[in-house]
C-alpha cells in the first residue's frame, strides 16, 4: 500500500475570491485584502513617479503631461475609492479585532446566533460612511 | 419540490490516490424519503450501489464530528443536513478543503489535532499540584461558567478550517479550531496560563492572521462562534502586552465541604449490596 500518498487540497488564493454563500464580511476581508495590495503598488508606482522630479523641470512637465489624460483622472478615483474602503473597513476592523461591537459569549442556543450577526448594524453603519465619502470624492473630482 | 418518489442526484467526489490520477465527480441518484440526511443518503449509496465509497460518519447525531464534508459549496456536517433544507434535488459533496484528502471524502486531520495540542488545550495553575493530585475544589460563578462555556462546545469536526479563507492559503495558521479553544481556556476563572500559551498564538501564524472574515463562525454546527473567540483572544493578549490586563481575579481554591458527614443515600432495591443485607436480615419474601 502507498503508505501516506494523499493530496493536497487546500484553496489557495481562489479561497479568498471565491466566498459562495457565506456572509457579507467574507467579501470584506477578501476586498480589504485587495485594496490592500492595490494601495501598495500604488505607492511604488507614485514613488517611481515622483521620482522624475529629480531628473529636471522639463522631464518632469513631460511626465505630468502623460499623466494628464482622463483615463489617469479614472485610476486615481479607483486609488482614492480604495483607499476609502480599504481605511474605513480597517477601523471597522482593528475596533471588532480588539473584540468591541461582538457582543459577549452566550450560550449557543439553536438557531445560533453568531457575532457576526450582532456586528452588522456596526458593520452597516460603516457601509453608509463608505459611501457617503465615495460619494463626496467623486463630487469633487467631477467638479 | 421533496415528493417520495423524487430522485436526489449525489455527485460525489472520489478519488483514490493508489488508482486515479486526480479527483473526478461521480453521480449516483438515491430516492427521497422524508428526513433523508445527506448521510442517510452516502449510507444508501455505500449499501446498494457503490461499496467503494470511502466517508467518514459515527454518530449520526452531531455529535462526535467525523462526518464534516463540503457540500454545495459550503462545510456542513452530512448528519446535520437534510436534503430539503439545501433546497436543491442535486448535491454536490465534495471532501472538506484545506486539509489533505486520504480517500474520497475523508480528509486527513493530524494538522487540525496537532494545532489543538499546540496551544495546551487544558487548565494551567502556577501550583501543578492542585490540577495533577486534587485536594480542593475550585469556585467558578454562574457568570464565569458563561464566559467560556460557549468555546467548550467544540468537537473538533473541522468545518471552520474549511471555511477559512487565510487556512485555504496558509497551511501554518493555527486556524479557528485552536484559537477558539486558546481562549476557552484562557477566559477559563480556573486558569493561569495565558502566559505560557502566549508563545503559541502571539505570532505571524497565530490569533494575528486572522482578519475577521467571519467564515468559521458561519460554519460551526455547534453554535461555538470561533470569530468571537478569537477576537476576545486578542484583546487579552493586546492587554497583557501593554500592561493593562486588570488583574482577573484567579478561582479560589476551597476545601470541599467534607466537614459534615456524607449524607447517607440508601441503595436502591436492586442493588447487590442491599438484597445482601435484606438476606442478613432474614427477610425470606423470595
Amino acid at each position: 500500500m502507498a503508505e501516506g500518498r494523499k493530496r493536497e487540497n487546500y484553496l489557495g488564493i481562489k479561497g479568498w475570491v471565491r466566498a459562495g454563500r457565506y456572509g457579507l464580511e467574507r467579501y470584506l476581508y477578501f476586498l480589504q485584502r485587495l485594496t490592500g495590495f492595490g494601495l501598495i503598488i500604488y505607492l511604488l508606482i507614485h514613488l517611481y513617479e515622483t521620482s522624475f522630479r529629480l531628473r529636471g523641470e522639463v522631464t518632469w512637465e513631460g511626465v505630468m503631461g502623460l499623466f494628464d489624460q482622463p483615463v489617469f483622472a479614472v485610476l486615481e478615483y479607483v486609488v482614492m475609492a480604495a483607499f476609502i474602503f480599504h481605511a474605513l473597513n480597517g477601523l471597522r476592523l482593528v475596533i471588532e479585532e480588539l473584540g468591541f461591537a461582538l457582543g459577549k459569549p452566550r450560550r449557543p442556543v439553536y438557531p445560533y446566533e453568531t457575532s457576526l450577526q450582532r456586528q452588522r448594524p456596526f458593520m452597516w453603519a460603516i457601509g453608509v460612511l463608505i459611501i457617503v465619502f465615495l460619494v463626496v470624492s467623486l463630487y469633487d473630482f467631477l467638479v | 419540490m421533496f415528493t417520495e418518489e423524487q430522485i436526489i442526484t449525489f455527485k460525489v467526489q472520489r478519488f483514490d490516490p493508489e488508482r486515479d490520477q486526480g479527483p473526478y465527480l461521480k453521480e449516483y441518484h438515491v430516492p427521497y424519503t422524508q428526513g433523508l440526511t445527506v448521510l442517510d443518503g452516502l449510507y444508501y449509496i455505500k449499501e446498494k450501489l457503490d461499496g467503494s465509497l470511502a466517508f467518514r460518519a459515527s454518530c449520526r447525531m452531531a455529535v462526535c464530528g467525523s462526518c464534516g464534508m463540503f457540500i454545495n459549496g459550503k462545510p456542513h456536517l452530512a448528519c446535520h443536513t437534510q436534503i430539503t433544507e439545501l433546497e436543491s434535488t442535486v448535491l454536490e459533496i465534495r471532501p472538506l478543503p484545506n486539509y489533505s484528502v486520504i480517500k474520497d471524502l475523508v480528509c486527513d486531520f493530524t494538522p487540525l489535532f496537532a494545532k489543538h495540542k499546540a496551544i495546551k488545550p487544558y487548565i494551567i495553575r502556577r501550583e501543578a499540584g492542585e490540577i495533577d493530585n486534587p485536594t480542593r475544589e475550585f469556585l467558578q460563578s454562574p457568570a464565569e461558567l458563561e464566559s467560556y462555556l460557549q468555546f467548550s462546545y467544540c468537537m473538533k469536526c473541522g468545518l471552520c478550517l474549511a471555511a477559512c479563507p487565510t487556512a485555504a492559503t496558509d497551511r501554518n495558521f493555527l486556524g479557528p479550531q485552536a484559537l477558539g479553544q486558546a481562549y476557552r481556556y484562557c477566559a477559563d476563572s480556573r486558569d493561569d496560563g495565558l502566559a505560557e500559551r502566549v508563545k503559541e498564538i502571539d505570532h505571524a501564524h497565530g490569533v494575528w492572521r486572522c482578519h475577521l472574515a467571519g467564515a468559521c463562525s458561519e460554519a460551526c454546527p455547534k453554535g461555538v462562534d470561533p470569530a468571537l473567540g478569537i477576537q476576545l483572544l486578542k484583546r487579552q493578549v493586546v492587554l497583557r502586552a501593554v500592561g493593562l490586563g486588570k488583574g482577573r481575579k484567579l478561582a479560589a481554591v476551597v476545601p470541599p465541604p467534607s466537614g459534615q458527614a456524607k449524607p447517607r443515600v440508601e441503595a436502591p432495591p436492586f442493588t447487590v449490596p442491599r438484597a445482601k443485607a435484606e438476606i442478613a436480615a432474614g427477610d425470606s419474601r423470595s
